[in-house]
C-alpha cells in the first residue's frame, strides 16, 4: 500500500511545481508577488528560496510577462505564469488567444509552447464582478489551448504534472475556494493524463457533469438525494478542452438523465456544449428526461453576500433541479 | 492657508483615517466581507488632489480608492452600507470596497484592475474637450501600474490629442510586496512624461497644503491650455496591501519611519504652529469626524440587504 499524505489543494498545486523543478532545469515561475509575498494565495510559499533564479517577480505587466513566457517556450524553456486572479488575463488576451494556442498550427508544426498559466478563478469569496469570474468557456472557444480545472488536491497535483510536461499551452484554473481543501495525496510521483474525466461518484440514476468547486456540491448533494432513493453518478470533467465527451455519454446511457452544473453563467457555459454533444450522439435515445443545466445566473457577480450566494447554483438547487428530472 | 480650507482639508483626511479604520475594525470581526484596500497614510493625496477639483470634474480611482472618493463628495453614509453590502450603498451593494463610484459626484469608480483609470480618464477629458466644457478628469493610479501599457498608452493619447486630463500618481513605492526598485530601471515616475513631452512633477504627497496647492495650479493650467499633466504624489501606505499582506516585505522600522511623518498630524501641527486652526479647533475636527464616520456605521449595519429577485433590473441600462 502506497504511504498518502493528507495536504491542501494549495500545497498539492505548489508540489507538483516544486518536484517538477527538481526533475527538468527548463521549468521555471513568473508571477506577481510569488516571491517573499508568498503568492497573493500563499501557493508558492518558500519557493524562491528553493530555486533561486527560477521564480521570478514581476512587475505588473501581464501582457509583457506572459509574452516572455511564450517566447521562452519556443525557445525550449517549460514556463509556468500564474496570474493572480482569472480576471486579470483580459490584460493579456492577446498572447493567450493570437500568440500561444496559433504557432505551433500557423507555423506548420515545428514551434511548440510548453507553457502553462496557472490562474486563480470562480467567486465564493465576496471579490465582486472584476475578481470573480469563470471564464473557462470563453478559453474552451480557443482551439490550439487546453484548459485545466481540477477539483481535488489529488487531481490538482496530478493534472499539473502533466500540464507541465505537455507541450502545449495549458491554462491551469484553480478555484480560489479550493486552496485550502484538503484531501489524500500519494507520496510517489505520478500523473493524471489531461482530457480524461473521472467518476467521483457511481449511481444508477441520474447523471451530474461538472467540474471544479461544483464537483463537492454536486458530491453532497448527491449524498442528500441518496437519503430520496435517488441514486446520482457525478462526473467530474477536470480538463475542458480536450473534453472527455465517451465518459460524458457513457454514463448518460447509464442513468438516462443529465443534469449539467457549473459556477459560470449559463449563456454561452460549457453546459451548452456538452448538452449539444449529447444531444449529437447516441446517448440522446436512452435520455428519459430533457437535458438539464444548472449554471449562474447572467449577470456579472454581484458584490453582496446575499447577492453572490444567490446567483450560484448550491447543494439545494442541485437536488431541486434532479428531483425535478425524476420526475 | 486659509483657516476654512484648512478645515476642510484637515476634516476630510480624518474622515478617511476613521473611515478606513473602522472598515478594517468591522472587517476582522467578519461584518464585512471580500476584500478591500486601505489607504491609511496616504490621506493627503486624495484629501489635497480632490479638493482641488470641482465637484463637476471627474475622478477615476484605483482598487485603493475610499479616501479619493470621500475626498471628492461621496456620501460617506451610503459608501459605508456599499462596503457592508446594503441596498442602500452608492453601488446598491453590487460593486462592493473595490467598485466604489457615484457619477452624480465625479466618483467614476474605484477599480478592480490594475491601469484602466488612466485611459477612462482620457476619454473622459476628449468628451469634456469635444463639447467646450470648462471640467478636467483626473485619474489615480499607483507606482505599480505604471509598469502596465496601458500606462504608456493613455500617457499617448493624452499627449498627442492634448487632453484636459491630470494623472495622479500615488508612489507609495511598492505595488503589493514589490519594491519599485525592482521593477523599474529609473524610479522616478516623473521621467516617465519626458518621452511624450508631457509636463510633470513629484511632490511631497503627505503634504496636503503643497498637493492642493499643485493640483490647483494644474486644474487652472489644463483648463486654459488643454494638455495632460504627471503629477507624482510621493506618499507611503501604513496598511498592509489587502487582508493578505503579512508585511514580509518591509521592516518595522520603515513603517514607524512613516508613522511619524503622518500626514494628518503633521498638517495640524503646522496650521496650529501657524495660527491658523486652534489645537481646540483641530480636536473638535476629530470629534466631527468620530461622529460621522459612528453615524455612517449605523446606517450601513441597520440598512436591509439587497434582494436577488431584482438582480435583472441591474444588468442592461434602458
Ligand atoms: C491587471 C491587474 N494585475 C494585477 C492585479 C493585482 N493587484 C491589485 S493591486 C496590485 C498592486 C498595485 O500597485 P500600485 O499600482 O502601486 O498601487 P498600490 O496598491 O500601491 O496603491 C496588484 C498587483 C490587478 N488588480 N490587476
Ligand atoms: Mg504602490
Amino acid at each position: 500500500m502506497a504511504v498518502q499524505n493528507e495536504i491542501t489543494y494549495a500545497q498539492a498545486v505548489r508540489d507538483a511545481m516544486r518536484e517538477e523543478m527538481a526533475r527538468d532545469p527548463d521549468v521555471f515561475l513568473m508571477g506577481e508577488d510569488i516571491g517573499v509575498y508568498r503568492g497573493a494565495f500563499g501557493v508558492t510559499q518558500e519557493m524562491y528560496r528553493e530555486f533561486p533564479g527560477r521564480v521570478i517577480d514581476t512587475p505588473i505587466a501581464e501582457a509583457g510577462f506572459v509574452g516572455v513566457a511564450i517566447g521562452a517556450a519556443v525557445e525550449g524553456m517549460r514556463p509556468i505564469v500564474e496570474i493572480m486572479f482569472s480576471d486579470f488575463i483580459s490584460v493579456c488576451f492577446d498572447m493567450l488567444l493570437n500568440q500561444a494556442p496559433k504557432m505551433h498550427f500557423m507555423f506548420g508544426g515545428k514551434v511548440q509552447v510548453p507553457l502553462v498559466v496557472r490562474a486563480a478563478a470562480g467567486c465564493g469569496t465576496g471579490a465582486a464582478a472584476q475578481h470573480s469570474q469563470s471564464l473557462e468557456a470563453m478559453l474552451c472557444h480557443i482551439p490550439g489551448l487546453k484548459v485545466v480545472a481540477p477539483s481535488t488536491p489529488y487531481d490538482a497535483k496530478g493534472l499539473l504534472k502533466s500540464s507541465i510536461r505537455d507541450n502545449n499551452p495549458v491554462i491551469f484554473l484553480e478555484e480560489k475556494t479550493l486552496y485550502r481543501t484538503k484531501g489524500l495525496v500519494p507520496d510517489h510521483d505520478y500523473t493524471i493524463p489531461l482530457g480524461q474525466a473521472d467518476i467521483k461518484r457511481t449511481g444508477s440514476d441520474c447523471t451530474l457533469v461538472t467540474y471544479g468547486r461544483m464537483v463537492p456540491t454536486c458530491l453532497s448533494a448527491a449524498n442528500t438525494l441518496l437519503k430520496e432513493g435517488i441514486s446520482c453518478e457525478v462526473v467530474d470533467l477536470r480538463t475542458l478542452l480536450p473534453m472527455d465527451k465517451p465518459a460524458i455519454f457513457e454514463s448518460v446511457k447509464k442513468t438516462k438523465r443529465l443534469l449539467i452544473v457549473h459556477e459560470a453563467v449559463k449563456t454561452g457555459g460549457l453546459g451548452g456544449e456538452i448538452s449539444a454533444s449529447v444531444a449529437e450522439s447516441d446517448a440522446f435515445y436512452y435520455l428519459d428526461a430533457p437535458i438539464r443545466r444548472l449554471a449562474a445566473w447572467d449577470t456579472p457577480v454581484p458584490f453582496s453576500a446575499v447577492l453572490e450566494k444567490g446567483v450560484l447554483p448550491d447543494e439545494e438547487k442541485v437536488c431541486a433541479a434532479v428531483r425535478e428530472l425524476m420526475g | 492657508m486659509n483657516k476654512e480650507l484648512a478645515s476642510r482639508l484637515l476634516l476630510k483626511m480624518m474622515l478617511i483615517r476613521r473611515f478606513e479604520e473602522n472598515v478594517q475594525y468591522y472587517f476582522t470581526l467578519g461584518m464585512i466581507h471580500g476584500t478591500c484596500h486601505l489607504c491609511i497614510g496616504e490621506e493627503a493625496t486624495a484629501a489635497g488632489t480632490c479638493l482641488a477639483l470641482e465637484k463637476d470634474d471627474d475622478m477615476f480611482a484605483t482598487h485603493r480608492g475610499h479616501g479619493a472618493a470621500i475626498a471628492k463628495g461621496i456620501d460617506i453614509r451610503r459608501m459605508m452600507a456599499e462596503i457592508f453590502g446594503r441596498s442602500t450603498g452608492v453601488c446598491k451593494g453590487l460593486g462592493g470596497s473595490m467598485h466604489i463610484a457615484d457619477k452624480d459626484v465625479g466618483v467614476l469608480g474605484a477599480n478592480g484592475i490594475v491601469g484602466p483609470s488612466m485611459a477612462l480618464a482620457c476619454g473622459a477629458a476628449m468628451a469634456h474637450k469635444m463639447r467646450g466644457e470648462k471640467r478636467v478628469a483626473a485619474a489615480f493610479f499607483g507606482d505599480g501600474a505604471t509598469n502596465e501599457g496601458i500606462f504608456h498608452e493613455s500617457m499617448n493619447l493624452a499627449s498627442i490629442w492634448k487632453l484636459p486630463v491630470l494623472f495622479i500618481c500615488t508612489n507609495n513605492t511598492y505595488g503589493m510586496s514589490t519594491h519599485i526598485s525592482k521593477v523599474m530601471a529609473d524610479t522616478e515616475i516623473e521621467h516617465r512624461a519626458i518621452p511624450f513631452k508631457m509636463k510633470a512633477c513629484t511632490i511631497d504627497g503627505n503634504d496636503a497644503e503643497l498637493v492642493y496647492e499643485t493640483v490647483r495650479a494644474a486644474r487652472a493650467e489644463i483648463l486654459e491650455d488643454p494638455q495632460p499633466i504627471l503629477i507624482v504624489e510621493n506618499t507611503y501606505r501604513i496598511s498592509g496591501h489587502s487582508k493578505s499582506d503579512g508585511n514580509l516585505y518591509r521592516t518595522k522600522e520603515e513603517i514607524s519611519a512613516w508613522k511619524e511623518k503622518d500626514p494628518i498630524r503633521t498638517f495640524a501641527g503646522r496650521m496650529e504652529a501657524q495660527g491658523i486652526l486652534t489645537k481646540a479647533e483641530t480636536d473638535a475636527l476629530w470629534a466631527e469626524a468620530d461622529e460621522k464616520i459612528r453615524a455612517a456605521v449605523d446606517f450601513a449595519t441597520q440598512s436591509p440587504y439587497p434582494k436577488v429577485e431584482d438582480l435583472y433590473d441591474s444588468v442592461y441600462a434602458e
